[in-house]
């Protein structure tokens, strides 16, 4: 099968490797890399669940194919921090107790760390829409939208 | 050191926050991957199926179809799971007989997923097709009271008291149906150990069902099969029945002796169980001072050709309001598709919509406040069952709501932009408070750190927190000294996570394990401190885990050592309260809200929602209050937005993604406020708590519709409400 040569950063290491061009982000990082805080809801860009940052900007990671992020960097939910080391969204994530089941938490905290990192939010509409990318089945949307607001001014 | 009552935050959050909760599809091992064909006709047989050239595509390890089902699934196999409806459950690949679109033909095992998906496209499938009524509309006149269980005994003299009423309605409600879409899709990774023995990773809201499953239609007793779920991406019941991927990773896993795994598709997420479609037909009449006379709820909803799925709908009637004269009536039809599924409070989401709607259009009839009307009919006593109520505080979340709301004075706020419209609904919530039996271990070990288990589930519920909150509480030690463990068929039995028992049931039996484990404790400090053999258990108590009398304080950790012990380890089984049988135990909730109707376009909005519910002790009110807001949002999703469309030609969802299949999103919520009103129930379940996960939906739709009726005057008596049917009514 031919593959393609792709380098890049992921969660601050470089990484060299040949792919098949048609491997996805997401397939990549939960198949290759068994990062699997990268979740798949849907495969289709319409839920959210597989947000990462790709400098620093966040990218529905299933509708990205790996070999299109020669030089990039990739930050994901386990770039972020660690139980015993959580930075500071993760942390405000559950004290807000922004998630139930936390299948789509993942994609939610590196959507307002995206958030955060591009700025312009100017009303609590703005965040709403924002955030709207990110479906929430639990529906801890209030929360989330705590979260998110406190992600953004204080971090 | 109280901790019930307390905002505990999640003990599982940091794995949360993290991404190192592991799904069934997050476990490390090296799987094959299972990838499903779905049949393209609804009703028919296959009469050839070619599966040579994806046999022979790169990674592919097996193909199993009907022509290749080991002959042991097909004799005296039990397919039934715990909640299995009347019928013949699904048996996949059994036979060459489509029962739906969607049903599930072959599986392809590969190396990876992708080729996995590929080689499916490659085979080759012909089919013959048989009529068949493809909806609920097409095929009522084969509805039937047989199919369905009776409900609630009629009272009283309907058509008398209905004739002799000053106001009277007749109406008919529409539900569509509903797809439950938890955001994890169903998956089940088997790893295949070198004795034959499987450790199935399921998603599941009962590791038992699946185990039970299993063993019925594999033959793996326990002795050979492990399943476990530690954590669970939401279900909302999709997980109340082992669904076909469990049955594809584990025939997959034994026949070809390799570790597999399945995970579904989001478009696979509707080809299994939802929320029926149902038509509902209430006939209510009142006396002149809005006093509920006579009251008729008849449904008639939709099922499988194969199974008799059947909720509790029209007996909310007879329950919610005093009414002397009831008939209630229940009807099923089926379609040509699969059973539906419980889902989010199921058949009480549903009757509760239809009567609210009534009651409104009854109270606005008779000219009566539509709160005011409420109040009046109010009961105290549930006249289904002949049984006074372990507890109802539904007056108090009355008058709280109609105050935080400001129902009063509400036309008084409705200032907005020329455009909109603008108006206020209420509606009345109930739901079950149910507890069923339930078993733990605890175990203590030298450290004094306590381990306690139970085959339980936490879909998102927060029963890892709640747990360790009642346990700390009882014993007297910080939370961080309990590891509470679930989702494991080895741990003790625990009924399946739903209903909203589960606070209830494994909680009491939390509570009373710790209870056990003092009475030890005590027992062993007496034996071996002979000054102490004839103290009273009742002059002992328990603190910081330390065992206290009088000035006196002894270390849990002393007297394990001073007794040579290790490990104290008890179990426990706990049995529903007498007050079960005696009493009728639910929860109730007020639910008011705001919307607004664009005038030219039918756009529906609603700024404002404010529930304030009664449901007995609550244990964690950050967690119960996230339940409840999550349950209100769904019931905002299935007033406006969620509505799976079949096409009743062929049979087939058409919308079975999230870009057509609406649910509510960020930007859809505004102003969204809960809160508990104090009920103190001493006969409901020992810890005196009512579940809170399904109570906020019930209503909530109808209290939309009214809001729109008093923003438009139009009332759209259907589901989901859209701004097309704004324009067209």
């Amino acid at each position: 099968m031919k593959t393609n040569h792709v380098h890049f950063t992921l969660n601050g290491e470089s990484v060299e490797v040949s792919i098949e061009p048609w491997t996805t982000l997401l397939d990549y990082l939960r198949y290759n890399q068994k990062l699997v805080g990268t979740k798949k809801g849907c495969d289709h860009g319409q839920c959210g669940a597989c947000t990462v940052l790709i400098d620093g900007n966040s990218v529905n990671s299933c509708l990205c194919l790996l070999v299109s992020l020669e030089g990039k960097e990739i930050t994901t939910i386990e770039g972020l921090g660690t139980a015993e080391n959580l930075s500071t969204a993760q942390q405000i994530f559950i004290d807000e107790d922004a998630y139930q089941c936390g299948y789509c938490t993942p994609g939610q905290i590196c959507s307002t760390i995206a958030m955060r990192n591009r700025g312009e939010i100017n009303s609590e509409e703005d965040l709403k829409d924002w955030m709207s990318g990110n479906l929430c089945r639990c529906a801890a949307y209030k929360n989330i939208t705590k979260a998110a607001r406190r992600i953004y001014e204080e971090s | 050191m109280l901790n019930i009552g307390n905002k505990q935050k999640r003990v599982d959050g940091p794995q949360k926050v993290t991404g190192k909760a592991t799904y069934a599809a997050d476990i490390a091992s090296p799987f094959y991957h299972a990838y499903v064909l779905q049949s393209t006709i609804a009703c028919g047989s296959i009469t050839a199926i070619d599966t040579s050239a994806a046999e022979a595509f790169e990674g592919v390890k097996g193909i199993f179809t009907h022509k290749n089902l080991p002959e042991r699934l097909k004799n005296k196999v039990d397919y039934t799971d715990p909640l299995s409806p009347p019928g013949k459950p699904f048996r996949p690949f059994y036979n060459d007989k489509i029962l739906y679109n969607g049903q599930p033909i072959a599986l392809v095992v590969a190396q990876t997923f992708e080729q996995a998906r590929y080689a499916s496209k490659l085979i080759k499938v012909t089919y013959e097709e048989k009529k068949f009524k493809g909806s609920l509309s097409d095929n009522l006149k084969n509805a039937s009271a047989d199919r369905a269980p009776e409900p609630a005994s009629n009272r009283g003299d309907f058509k008398k008291a209905f004739k002799n009423s000053d106001y009277t309605i007749i109406r008919e409600y529409r539900q569509s149906r509903n797809y439950h879409n938890p955001m994890e899709p169903h998956a089940t990774s088997v790893e295949y150990k070198s004795d034959g023995s499987l450790v199935v990773y399921d998603k599941i809201q009962g590791v038992a069902s699946s185990l039970k499953y299993l063993n019925g239609v594999f033959g793996l007793g326990a002795d050979r099969v492990q399943v476990k779920s530690d954590f669970v991406g939401g279900a909302f019941g999709s997980g109340l029945r082992p669904q076909y991927q469990l049955f594809m990773a584990t025939l997959a896993a034994l026949e070809l002796k390799h570790n597999v795994q399945m995970v579904m598709t989001r478009a696979q997420m509707f080809s299994f169980g939802y929320r029926p479609e149902v038509i509902h037909t209430m006939k209510l009449g009142c006396s002149k001072d809005g006093i509920l006379k006579a009251l008729s709820h008849k449904t008639v909803g939709e099922t499988s050709t194969f199974e008799d799925f059947n909720e509790t709908i029209v007996d909310w009637s007879g329950l919610l309001y005093k009414c002397d004269n009831v008939n209630l009536e229940y009807e099923l039809t089926p379609v040509q598709s699969y059973t539906p599924l419980d889902m989010r409070a199921p058949g009480g989401v549903s009757g509760v919509y239809a009567l609210e709607c009534a009651i409104d259009e009854l109270a606005h009839e008779a000219g009566i406040d539509p709160l005011e009307f409420r109040r009046k009919n109010y009961v105290d006593y549930d006249q289904n069952e002949d049984k006074p109520f372990t507890s109802k505080e539904l007056m108090a979340c009355y008058a709280r709501c109609e105050e935080v709301f400001g129902w009063k004075n509400r036309k008084d706020l409705s200032k907005t932009e020329p455009h909109l419209l603008k108006g206020y609904g209420m509606a009345t919530g109930s739901w079950e408070a149910l507890q069923q039996p339930a078993s733990v271990s605890l175990s203590m070990n030298e450290e004094g750190t306590f381990t306690i288990k139970c085959a339980t589930a936490d879909i998102g519920t927060g029963t890892y927190t709640v747990m360790s909150q009642i346990a700390a509480d009882k014993l007297g030690v910080s939370i961080e000294k309990i590891k509470f463990m679930l989702g494991d068929t080895a741990f003790p039995d625990s009924p399946i996570e739903g209903g909203s028992w589960t606070v209830s049931s494994v909680g009491s039996a939390v509570a009373s394990v710790c209870e056990k484990f003092k009475y030890r404790i005590a027992d062993i400090w007496k034996r071996n401190n002979p000054d102490y053999q004839a103290v009273a258990f009742e002059d002992i108590s328990f603190q910081k885990g330390k065992l206290e009398y009088g000035s006196k304080t002894f270390a849990f950790t002393e007297i394990m050592q001073q007794a040579s012990k290790e490990e104290l380890s008890i179990a426990h089984s706990e049995s529903p309260a007498a007050g079960q049988n005696t009493h009728s135990g639910y929860a109730h909730c007020c639910v008011m809200v705001e919307v607004t109707v664009d005038k030219d376009l039918g756009i529906i909005k609603v700024p404002r929602l404010v529930n304030v519910s009664a449901a007995g002790k609550i244990i964690n009110p950050k967690t119960a209050e996230n339940q409840l807001l999550g349950s209100m949002v769904w019931g905002l999703g299935m007033a406006l937005r969620e509505e799976g469309m079949v096409d009743t030609r062929y049979g087939r969802v058409m919308n079975a993604n999230f870009a057509e299949y609406h649910i509510a999103v960020n930007a859809d919520i505004h102003d969204i406020h809960t809160e508990f009103v104090e009920e103190k129930d001493d006969k409901v379940n020992p810890l005196g708590a009512k579940g809170v996960g399904e109570l906020g939906i019930v209503g909530l739709a109808a209290a939309i519709s009214n809001a729109i009726f008093d923003a438009t005057g139009k009332r759209l008596r259907k589901l989901p409400m859209l701004l097309d049917d704004v324009l067209e009514a």
